[in-house]
């Protein structure tokens, strides 16, 4: 048997760009069940250090079971089991000996809906800082003032740093969920539909500041909305029923599709 | 094409965009057919109507341009979709360029009805006239259709109207220096043969266009050319 590192891959279906700093996640023949029921059927894709990676596709096809695999969080789902492979940086992140809180901390994620803790903005941009420890003020305000700036959120809230954090507005809220999700300099940001409780001014913010972070992060976001994936990834995977259909240049993807059922799904003809 | 979108209203803009480009499809094929026929009849009557014509082509290239506009704004089109949309502009465009042409030939008709063009160039024209007709005729069946081969087919033919076009060329500039009286005429006639050329090249357009719309790319390799002569210095001989 090989050790799952030789993934063929059907060159009609898979045509990702390739970035300039080589492969982040490896993700190889990954299959999920919940108990009996199989969620996701040997998925196979490469995810490109510093790009946008799009995963789309209708409600249940695993989009969102297969980001939340990549930092682990299905682990403490009764009767989860994988097959296959999944690797960051070479390493195989469901191997034995490997520290699931600090391959966490490699993994910034935002969720769907705004989660800020309840307490002021400060605290919540340091919290990863604090959950390690961190008391050393002046690195623990230079942190807030980066990754506030990184989600382009420090002229809003500089000067209410110590308010609760409560108050904002929803896509302010949302904007400081990145700034917490970099704050531990993490190398990749998970997005499960980001943008999806939000009005579109704020969702244009939230898809602007994608734009910057790309590059610095290898950034995988799960969305609904298709326009967000053509408008903010370099890559899109479409999946259906727990199968990876299309993995591909985003532009390719949008224009000419290879897989007839992706262009029945961005088509909107199907869903 | 993947079946009917969710979204029945899109299927009927994109079906009632489809229905406008084939009428004015239609109506182009039926102004070149006309401009031929009233050039071999002499029917100055045929000519004017060809020429009032005309602008019932421009209407509908300018309810395409709407109806694309529309459809771009409020679906946001993609992959099929979106070809489909873009190749219709284009595709309208070059109706319009067709009917353009045909209506050139017209008025150059009207004016040739005034002398004696020589008999032999004329059913020379009808010939080049005929076969792009035809080309025209088969190019919208396989836009109906949505029939790439045929398309391709019609794609490869434009090589022998460019020779009919280079033959006819030679022809006329042999008359002309035979007997100068006939150059008005001719040079009319040479216009025409241009014009028929011509709209044989929107002809081969549509048919990449076609292409384009059903794969997202026209015929790859380069398009076969049978009209280098027509640049060479020398004379016609």
């Amino acid at each position: 048997m090989p050790d799952g590192s030789q993934v063929e891959y059907d060159k009609t279906v898979y045509h990702p760009v390739r970035g300039e700093n080589g492969t982040a996640l490896d993700i190889e023949k990954f299959s999920l069940w919940y108990s009996e029921k199989q969620a996701l059927f040997e998925n196979s894709l490469v995810v490109e250090r510093g790009l946008v990676t799009a995963l789309i596709g209708p409600s249940g096809c695993g989009k969102s079971t297969l980001l939340r695999s990549i930092n682990r969080m299905n682990d403490l789902i009764d009767g989860l089991r994988i097959g296959g492979q999944m690797k960051i940086d070479g390493r195989d992140i469901y191997g034995p000996g490997i520290d699931v809180i600090a391959l966490r901390k490699r993994m910034g994620m935002v969720f769907q809906k705004p989660n800020p803790f309840p307490m002021t903005i400060f605290e919540n941009v340091i919290y990863p800082l604090r959950v390690d420890g961190v008391t050393d003020k002046t690195m623990l305000e230079e942190t807030v003032e980066r990754s506030l700036r990184g989600s382009a959120l420090w002229d809003e809230a500089k000067d209410r740093l110590h308010e609760s954090a409560l108050g904002m507005s929803g896509g302010q809220q949302q904007r400081l969920c990145i700034a917490r999700a970099i704050a531990g300099d993490p190398e990749v940001l998970l997005m499960d539909e980001p943008c999806s409780a939000l009005d579109p001014i704020a969702t244009s913010r939230i898809e602007e500041l994608i734009d910057e972070l790309a590059g610095h992060y290898t950034i995988v976001i799960v969305t609904h909305n298709m326009q967000q994936a053509a408008r903010v990834s370099q890559n899109t995977a479409f999946m259906y029923l727990g199968r990876l259909i299309e993995y591909g240049a985003t532009e390719t993807m949008f224009t000419t599709p290879k897989a007839e059922r992706t262009q029945a799904y961005i088509t909107g003809r199907f869903g | 094409m993947a079946g009917e979108h969710t979204l029945k209203r899109f299927d009927e803009e994109l079906e009632r965009l489809s229905a406008t480009i084939s009428e004015m499809g239609g109506l182009a094929e039926s102004q070149l057919a006309q401009c031929l026929a009233a050039l071999h009849e002499r029917d100055t009557a045929a000519a004017e109507k060809v020429i009032a014509d005309d602008a019932r082509v421009d209407a509908l290239d300018e309810a395409v341009q709407d109806q694309t506009v529309k459809l771009l704004a409020l679906r946001q089109p993609v992959a099929v979709d979106l070809r489909v949309i873009l190749s219709s502009i284009k595709i309208a465009a070059a109706l319009e360029r067709i009917a353009d042409y045909a209506k050139n030939t017209a008025k150059r008709t009207i004016v040739l009805s005034q002398g004696t063009p020589p008999p032999a160039a004329v059913s020379g024209i009808e010939r080049l006239g005929r076969l792009v007709r035809t080309a025209l005729k088969d190019v919208l069946d396989a836009f109906t259709q949505g029939d790439v081969a045929k398309a391709r087919d019609v794609w490869e033919r434009d090589e022998e109207i460019d020779q009919v076009y280079t033959g006819l060329f030679r022809e006329l500039l042999t008359y002309m220096m035979e007997d100068p009286r006939t150059i008005t005429g001719c040079t009319h006639l040479l216009f025409m043969a241009k014009n028929i050329e011509r709209a044989g090249d929107h002809v081969t357009n549509i048919a990449e266009l076609v292409s384009f719309r059903a794969t997202g790319h026209g015929f790859d390799e380069a398009r076969p050319k049978g009209s280098a002569a027509l640049y060479a210095t020398g004379t016609a001989s």
